[in-house]
């Protein structure tokens, strides 16, 4: 059992996606489709989580000076020693609120179920292991751990830089800070620094429904339910296209807007010699369909592959 | 339309039926409708687990759930031979990723984690770094004695040495009073526990700051030890000036012991990885950087935690404990007791550990 990695191979529907697929050889030897994440998303999913912490600093903070401000006054009434006690408790709780929160807030997200704080959930990306086995604490650590020194150091270095107290640290904190954003874009799996040394990565995490069956639906069965016209489409009609054509296909019968149901509609019946009429667009496109995955399909179980209409 | 039951509301919807088997015209739908049960249920499932951990999720489903991804895999694998059907492809390749997170998802919950941590996996991965540890070690006592060199020869070292907050009465020229004062107990207790939450936090940010920094091979921790050890170096220089050494010495112990030990694990953590990243051996530099980067993030837990205690011991009997005889029994007990723990305390493992 050694997981592996390798690259995917190549699926019919290429796209620029498909630079960022790879296969990862689980335990058992299952092979999963994996697609590494964007650097966008992450760097978008990385300003979403500070927005949110940010503002959930800044809700905190007005909060206890909420609730502070009103013991101040309920304090002064009463003797000195209140005064420390009280104050001193919210202070507390603010330094460890800090705390908790700078290295708590991904820690504690990227631990969970999802494997992704709550900016990379919205952009649909979460962490994984490289190596295809379990996402361990000590992982996630390590990974969040890292991000002190590749974001929060040098921001507080360029923060203070321009008073001038620190001299020369705004620019080594710039340079730094350079250097780690430049990481991400010298290597394939697009890793950051903490993903090297907690030997993970970020990958795209789909959460697809399952769609109906076209095949089963309206013209693909037999024959058109409004004009009741039936369309059959002979080997060399059929031959004119490819998985990729059949692809785009499915994906305008899917989204079924009605003004590209007929520029398709046109587009095939030029293409076959047809005489594109109108009306029965959906009925044409649903049975031209379903008899072109037929024959490409059958076509597969002999090994005959058809990429496009070019192949 | 059908009314929403309310189990909709909880993620419990009825599985729909598949549409009739018989009437898809084609063999590779007749193959995915024949599944589709079986692929709707594992997507519920982990629907359920990915809301809420295992809570969500019976036995029988948990029981369930290894073979239902297995029959999605090998569904996959089938429909990419003899399927066109790209929203199939699709939905099945992420039903497969997000069940197999699931089966490959943190056993361990957060407290069992923890358990095994005190249990043995700390004292266990310290162990594992024992050799970054003593030049860590080596390095920490040469930079306190460069800071005690630098200051005797020119007294300005002091100042450039010696942040700021700490040079209030301590400097060069202070009589032996003013030093002695400085090492006295607190009249009450208040505001200590605040100074002990700063502290903590604080010192725990530079720990941190030395196991990340080893990531540039090593070379920053060992010079963020060398500097942090300098300065302790200087102010020690001063207190023996007024033959205070063995009182400074004690007042420090307390906490001291505590936390430079800690200090000392995070610089070493660091370097473990910068040295592993730069020798890795037989092995991939990826692959050397994970594992040791893994190992030393067992070792930060620990740190993190010692800064805690070491907080709390500055905090409270340093400032509130006299005496050079009590102070140097609780720093030695202290460090007796992180020695006793790290070194005699060896457990077997717990379970499984790949």
């Amino acid at each position: 059992m050694n997981p592996a990695l390798a690259e995917a191979p190549s699926l019919p529907n290429a796209n620029a996606a498909n630079k960022r697929e790879r296969v990862l050889i689980t335990p058992e030897g299952i092979a999963v489709p994996i697609t590494v994440a964007s650097r966008g998303s992450r760097i978008g999913a990385l300003i979403l989580d500070f927005i949110l912490l940010y503002v959930g600093l800044t809700v905190f903070v007005l909060l206890l000076g909420w609730i502070a401000g009103g013991l101040f006054e309920e304090i002064v009434d009463n003797a000195d020693q209140n005064v420390e006690g009280a104050g001193e408790f919210i202070l507390i709780v603010f330094i460890l609120f800090l705390f908790l929160a700078r290295y708590g807030y991904f820690l504690g997200l990227e631990l969970g179920p999802r494997g992704a704080t709550l900016g990379k959930r919205a952009v649909g990306i979460r962490v994984a292991a490289r190596d295809g086995g379990r996402l361990t604490p000590e992982a996630v650590i390590a990974r969040n751990l890292l991000r002190d020194i590749e974001l929060f150091m040098p921001l507080v270095f360029l923060m203070v830089a321009p008073s001038g107290e620190m001299g020369n640290f705004g620019y080594a904190g710039l340079a730094w800070l350079l250097v780690i954003l430049a990481i991400p874009f010298l290597n394939k799996d697009a890793l950051r620094a903490g993903d090297i040394i907690a030997g993970t990565w970020v990958v795209e995490a789909p959460r697809t429904k399952l769609a109906d069956a076209l095949s089963t639906q309206g013209a693909s069965r037999g024959t058109s339910t409004l004009t009741g016209a039936r369309y059959d489409f002979g080997e060399a009609e059929l031959a004119v296209y490819g998985e990729r054509e059949l692809q785009t296909l499915e994906r305008v019968l899917r989204e079924n807007q009605s003004d590209a149901l007929s520029a398709v509609h046109e587009t095939i019946c030029r293409k076959i010699g047809w005489d594109p009429g109108a009306g029965d667009e959906r009925a044409f496109l649903e049975a031209f369909y379903s008899q072109l995955r037929h024959k490409l399909e059958s076509d597969m179980r002999f090994g005959k592959r058809k990429a496009d209409k070019h192949s | 339309m059908k009314a929403p039951s309310l189990s909709a509301w909880f993620g419990r919807g009825e599985i729909a039926a598949p549409p009739d088997i018989e009437s898809a015209a084609l063999r590779s739908d007749r193959f995915r409708l024949e599944r589709e049960g079986d692929w709707r249920r594992l997507e519920d499932i982990v629907k359920r687990m990915e809301k809420g951990g295992l809570r969500r999720v019976d036995d029988d489903e948990l029981l369930a759930l290894p073979t239902l991804y297995r029959t999605a895999a090998s569904s996959l694998s089938v429909a990419r031979e003899t399927s066109l059907d790209a929203a199939t492809l699709r939905y099945l390749e992420s039903l497969v990723q997000r069940a197999w997170f699931q089966v490959y998802g943190p056993r361990k919950g957060l407290f069992g984690w923890l358990r095994e941590f005190l249990l043995g996996g700390w004292s266990r991965s310290i162990r594992e770094i024992w050799l970054d540890m003593c030049v860590a070690l080596f390095v920490m006592v040469a930079g306190t004695i460069v800071g005690w060199l630098l200051v005797e020869q020119d007294r300005d070292w002091y100042y450039r040495l010696v942040p700021t907050q700490f040079a209030d009465t301590r400097v060069p020229g202070a009589s032996r009073e003013q030093l002695l004062e400085t090492l006295a107990v607190e009249e009450n207790a208040g505001g200590l526990s605040s100074f002990a939450a700063y502290l903590f936090s604080n010192n725990a940010g530079v720990a941190i700051l030395a196991f990340a920094l080893g990531f540039a091979f090593g070379i920053p921790s060992l010079l963020l030890l060398v500097y942090n050890l300098a300065v302790l170096g200087a102010m020690f220089w001063l207190f023996a000036g007024q033959g205070l050494g063995w009182e400074f010495a004690a007042w420090l112990s307390v906490h001291g012991t505590t936390e430079l030990f800690a200090i000392l694990l995070a610089g070493a953590a660091g370097m473990h990885i910068g040295r592993s990243m730069a020798f890795p051996g037989d092995k991939s530099v990826l692959a050397a950087a994970a594992e040791s980067g893994r190992r030393g993030a067992m070792v930060m837990v620990g740190v993190v935690l010692m800064m805690v205690v070491a907080a709390l011991l500055e905090a409270f009997p340093r400032q509130l404990v006299g005496g050079t005889e009590n102070r140097l029994m609780i720093g030695g007990g202290m460090l007796v007791f992180w020695l006793a723990y790290f070194l005699l305390y060896r457990p077997k493992r717990i379970g499984d550990e790949a």
